[in-house]
């Protein structure tokens, strides 16, 4: 494959969506206001399991201004399909706390929220089962872990290894559950009319939410429409639809009336999912040079009892060190919680957490410096799949970024550097993320009056997609990005794979520069002449997906961190973060720089603070609001920053890109940790590094 | 939220006749002050006020000096106005750390003083009304206990609440022994703080003295020439724009190397402002030391009665007071 030339990829183009944002024109979802609105509101669950016996809605009906009350007896029917989080108000059953029960519709927001307060439900409960541990007789093996991977991996005998290891790492980290809480909730506005249904909704994925939401209703998917242009964020809890879509368009049904459906922050922290708690335990062996033996790192997780998610925990390990005895492994238990779902970058995020930390354990036992020590376990080619790595320059990352972050003359020992009243350490993780990429299709445009315009449904989720797709276009058809106008967030267009699996930019940019290289063919064609009605060209990226090579194909990274531990308190600090990226050719530095230093900022809240309770004896998630469910504030982000190291790789997609919306995230909390050790001599393996678990040791 | 009316007092009879009012009317009536743990109560379904009476625009935003080198607090005034008065910086350098050191700056240029110390606590129970609380629903039980309570109560918490009081604002006030001005039904009277709020004991419903109808006026800081060295230190689970797990308030007065006179409150460990009188009275004419600072400490908190989850914040309690206090002594 070779890569187009691209005078435009590279540079730092403003977003080309940045004036209709700060200028309060860019419309999200919850802003649509079709004719004779209705409003819905959601009545959740305060069971966690057990079934909805009574809905007493003559209680509420009398109100001023309510329109109607749905709940499973009175529910338009929906098609049965296998994602049961979706068939809402079909059954009584309750299957966790903060379920929707029932909505409420109303003319005004206000009569719909105080409906939904005073509507009576009452419950047959049952026991429910909220607690997840590692020792859960109800753990099982599941089919495959996401998106598809094997569900356990083994080579040669590592329990034997392990056993003749003369060093040996083994702990048991955990993470705790997090939940996304994307700046914009999530709403959608249903509207339905002779050609079928119209959805305003905010998702990662206008096609997706097409392809699932028509078959609930039997409608063939040409007759949905989901229009969704800007997106205020979703770190994967929109990746898919939840709950709140078909509920909206089920009201809208139900009324016969448009209908506008938003979660609050607070319904957020049960209905539009969030990461599994994990308990992982690693086990590593090694030689006394710190080279591993052996690599063990099993994964226990949740899911909930309504529909599997299986988190690929331990799927990193799979190709991140060497060493010739290895096994993974994932277990679940379905619980009566709400449904886990992605969250910028499941598996990896949680995963190397504790891997890393047990990397930095094992180069404390072996007295060998933390970054020598990967250098010293990089493997020549994928470890476990034997494939050769298209390009991989984690060694490169950890050297460079140790060389500019100052850790040459590092004193391993801990606990002896103090800075007035704090403690001082420095700690390193490394990153990655695979790459992925997804069949697209795209649509490129002539304008009879000049200018090019390109269609893709691909979602801009505050990523900045819509202007490095304009760079990648402007770069195909060899013309100025301001020659090109971009159309995204709406499944009327192309069909496009979701933004998730940081896959956004390699799928739709190849889709776009395929359309844009057929158009360019047309008009060689016609030398230059473009018709009247203009002229274009569509094509589909599922072939060329398929015919591409067998290569392990990955981004690296590594994160160096240091922190300040006050010695009277146990606050941590970070007071520095810098990560070191490998992700093939950056094509906007720009939005590049705030997806990576975004992630690390994501991965410094995660290190640090946040964590969703679970209430064992209520069964539902506590904290449901920002005051109490914190992630990092501006104070706490002083001095974040990225570079990258160019890569040239030939095996990726027109662009040369590798994804960079999830890798920032991944290691961070490791490298915290790591840090936090160094600064305290106390190895924090279960997250957030709160105050409470340093105050009691050394501190 | 259900329906309320919304009144706009011009003056402290008619604000205080109007919350009468609305409580005769059987609606349940109070005061609004910046709205910013009030509205969200009542977004939430906690409180469902039939009248609120905005007591904002009363002629009380303002400081006065008193005789003798105190101040008189508007109870009206803005935390944001508090924290920046020259006099506030100058005399009480612990009260304006206080409240800069609280919320964010949009919500401490809404809240105003009288409002700040009646926001209400932010216990998770507390706040999910489809769960018991003997705070917000008398007798129904207090999930806390067993359940999430590391950031509630370590002392004089009772059975039936460990609910925490929030307000950062409020700990240097107790310090100080601040006066509450307050009018209600029954004329005029002034509390001493840290008198106004009471511990949960079995009504915990009630966070303070104050009878239906009362209405904060001002709040008097008595004249103490040695809190210009006083010190509000406040641990936090991230740097800005979260309570307080534990926090200390302190003034010192130091001469010779003996402590002649101290103040000192804490706050994120009881129901109260908890003002540490025992450590203040082991600390009076003791040597200004380390081991005095430790000993204090720890005779204020032999009374705490810790949760499993929470009992962290007793050894917190304690490095935290002696470093406020050794902080002073260097700064002195």
């Amino acid at each position: 494959m070779t890569t187009v030339a691209a005078p435009y990829s590279g540079t730092a183009l403003d977003r080309v969506d940045g004036p209709e944002k700060v200028t309060g024109r860019a419309r999200y979802a919850y802003e649509h206001a079709p004719d004779d609105l209705a409003y819905a509101v959601v009545v959740q669950s305060t069971i966690a399991r057990g079934a909805v016996r009574v809905v007493d809605a003559d209680s509420v009906l009398q109100l001023p201004g309510i329109i109607a009350a749905i709940w499973h007896e009175n529910a338009p029917r929906v098609a049965p399909i296998e994602d049961a989080e979706l068939t809402v108000l079909q059954s009584p059953r309750v299957a966790y706390r903060g379920q929707v029960v029932a909505v409420v519709v109303a003319e005004t927001i206000e009569s719909a929220t105080e409906a939904a307060r005073l509507l009576r439900v009452d419950y047959q409960v049952e026991p429910h089962d909220v607690e997840l541990r590692a020792d859960h007789p109800g753990m099982y093996r599941p089919d495959h872990v996401n998106p598809d991977y094997a569900t356990d991996s083994e080579l040669g005998d590592p329990e034997a290894a392990l056993g003749f290891a003369p060093v040996v790492v083994d702990a048991t980290y955990t993470t705790p559950a997090q939940h996304h809480n994307p700046i914009e909730p999530h709403a959608t506005v249903a509207v339905w009319d002779a050609d079928g249904l119209t959805l305003y909704d905010s998702t990662q994925s206008a096609s997706a939410v097409r392809a699932t939401i028509a078959p609930l209703f039997g409608l063939p998917p040409e007759s949905v429409r989901v229009v969704s242009p800007y997106v205020g964020g979703g770190f994967g809890s929109k990746g898919a639809p939840h709950a709140q879509v078909v509920l909206a368009a089920l009201a809208a049904k139900q009324v016969g009336r448009p209908v506008k459906l938003a979660a609050t922050r607070r319904q957020m922290f049960a209905v539009t999912g969030y990461r599994t708690p994990t308990v992982q335990r690693v086990r590593l062996g090694a030689d006394e040079e710190g080279r591993l033996s052996a690599v063990v790192h099993e994964a226990f997780e949740q899911t909930a009892t309504v529909k599997e998610f299986a988190e690929q925990t331990t799927v990193v390990t799979r190709m991140m060190y060497a060493a010739p005895h290895r096994r993974t492994s994932h277990r679940l238990v379905r619980l009566d919680v709400p449904v886990p779902t992605w969250m910028r970058a499941p598996g990896e995020t949680p995963g190397m957490f504790a891997l890393e930390s047990a990397m930095d354990e094992l180069a404390v036992a072996c007295g060998i410096d933390p970054v020598e020590l990967r250098v010293r376990n990089e493997p020549t080619v994928d470890p476990e799949r034997g494939l050769p790595f298209s390009s991989r320059n984690l060694v490169a990352c950890l050297r460079e970024g140790a060389a500019r972050f100052g850790w040459a003359g590092r004193d391993p020992e801990p606990g002896v550097r103090r800075r007035g009243r704090q403690l001082i350490g420095t700690g390193v993780a490394s990153s990655t993320y695979p790459v992925y990429r997804l069949p697209s299709q795209a649509t490129a445009r002539a304008e009879p009056g000049g200018g090019f315009t390109v269609k893709i449904a691909a979602a801009d989720i505050g990523t900045g997609a819509r202007t490095v797709l304009t760079q990648i276009a402007a770069d195909a058809l060899g013309v100025a990005p301001a020659q090109v106008r971009m159309e995204v967030g709406d499944s009327a267009l192309p069909r496009a794979s979701v933004a998730g699996g940081s896959s956004g930019t390699a799928s739709w940019g190849t889709a776009v520069v395929r359309a844009c290289e057929a158009l360019t063919d047309v008009l060689h064609r016609r030398a230059g002449d473009v018709p009247p009605g203009g002229l274009e060209a569509s094509v589909d990226t599922a072939e060329e997906l398929r015919s591409q090579r067998p290569f392990s194909r990955h981004a690296y990274g590594a994160q160096f961190a240091e922190v300040g531990v006050d010695l009277d308190t146990g606050e941590v600090r970070v007071l520095r973060l810098l990560g070191a990226f490998a992700a093939g050719r950056i094509i906007n530095p720009k939005t590049a720089r705030s997806q990576f230093i975004g992630g690390m900022t994501m991965g410094l809240s995660m290190a640090l603070f946040e964590e969703s309770v679970m209430d064992v004896e209520f069964g539902d998630y506590l904290n449901r609001d920002l005051a109490q469910y914190h992630f990092a504030a501006c104070a706490d982000v002083r001095d974040v920053d990225a570079f990258w190291i160019e890569e040239e790789d030939p095996e990726l997609n027109p662009m040369g890109s590798k994804g960079i919306g999830e890798i920032g995230i991944v290691g961070t909390a490791a490298a915290v940790a790591n840090a936090v050790y160094h600064a305290t001599g106390l190895r924090v393996r279960d997250l957030p590094i709160r105050l409470d678990r340093l105050i009691g040791g050394a501190v | 939220m259900r329906p309320f009316a919304y009144e706009r007092a011009a003056d402290v009879r008619s604000a205080v006749a109007a919350c009468a009012a609305g409580m005769a009317d059987g609606a349940g009536a109070v005061y609004l002050g910046g709205g910013t743990n009030l509205v969200d109560l009542m977004r939430l379904g906690v409180v469902s006020p039939g009248v609120l009476v905005d007591v904002t625009r009363l002629p009380f935003d303002g400081v006065e000096e008193t005789a003798g080198g105190g101040l008189l607090i508007g109870a009206a005034m803005r935390n944001s106005d508090l924290a920046a008065h020259p006099l506030v910086r100058r005399r009480y350098p612990m009260l304006t750390q206080a409240v800069v050191a609280g919320a964010s700056g949009q919500v401490r240029n809404m809240a105003t003083v009288g409002g700040n110390l009646l926001q209400r606590t932010r216990c998770s129970y507390f706040q999910d009304v489809t769960k018991p609380c003997n705070k917000r629903a008398p007798g129904s039980g207090c999930p806390a206990r067993n359940g999430d309570h590391r950031n509630l109560a370590v002392i004089g918490q009772s059975e039936s609440c460990v609910a925490t009081h929030p307000s950062d604002m409020a700990v240097p006030l107790a310090a100080l022994g601040a006066i509450v001005h307050i009018e209600g039904p029954g004329g005029s009277r002034k509390v001493p703080m840290p008198g106004l709020h009471r511990l949960p004991g079995d009504t915990p419903e009630r966070d303070t003295v104050l009878e239906p109808g009362d209405l904060i006026t001002a709040v008097e800081l008595p004249p103490l020439p040695f809190a210009v060295r006083s010190r509000y230190r406040k641990v936090r689970d991230r740097a800005s724009f979260a309570f307080a797990v534990v926090s200390v308030a302190a003034a010192l007065d130091v001469e010779d190397g003996m402590v002649r006179d101290c103040r000192i409150a804490l706050g994120g460990v009881a129901h109260v402002p908890w003002r540490a009188e025992r450590a203040e009275s082991a600390l009076r004419g003791s040597p200004a030391t380390e081991a005095a600072f430790a000993q204090a400490a720890d005779e204020e908190l032999a009374q705490a009665t810790p949760l499993p989850h929470n009992a962290f914040k007793v050894p917190l309690a304690r490095n935290v007071v002696v470093r406020t206090l050794l902080d002073l002594v260097e700064a002195s």
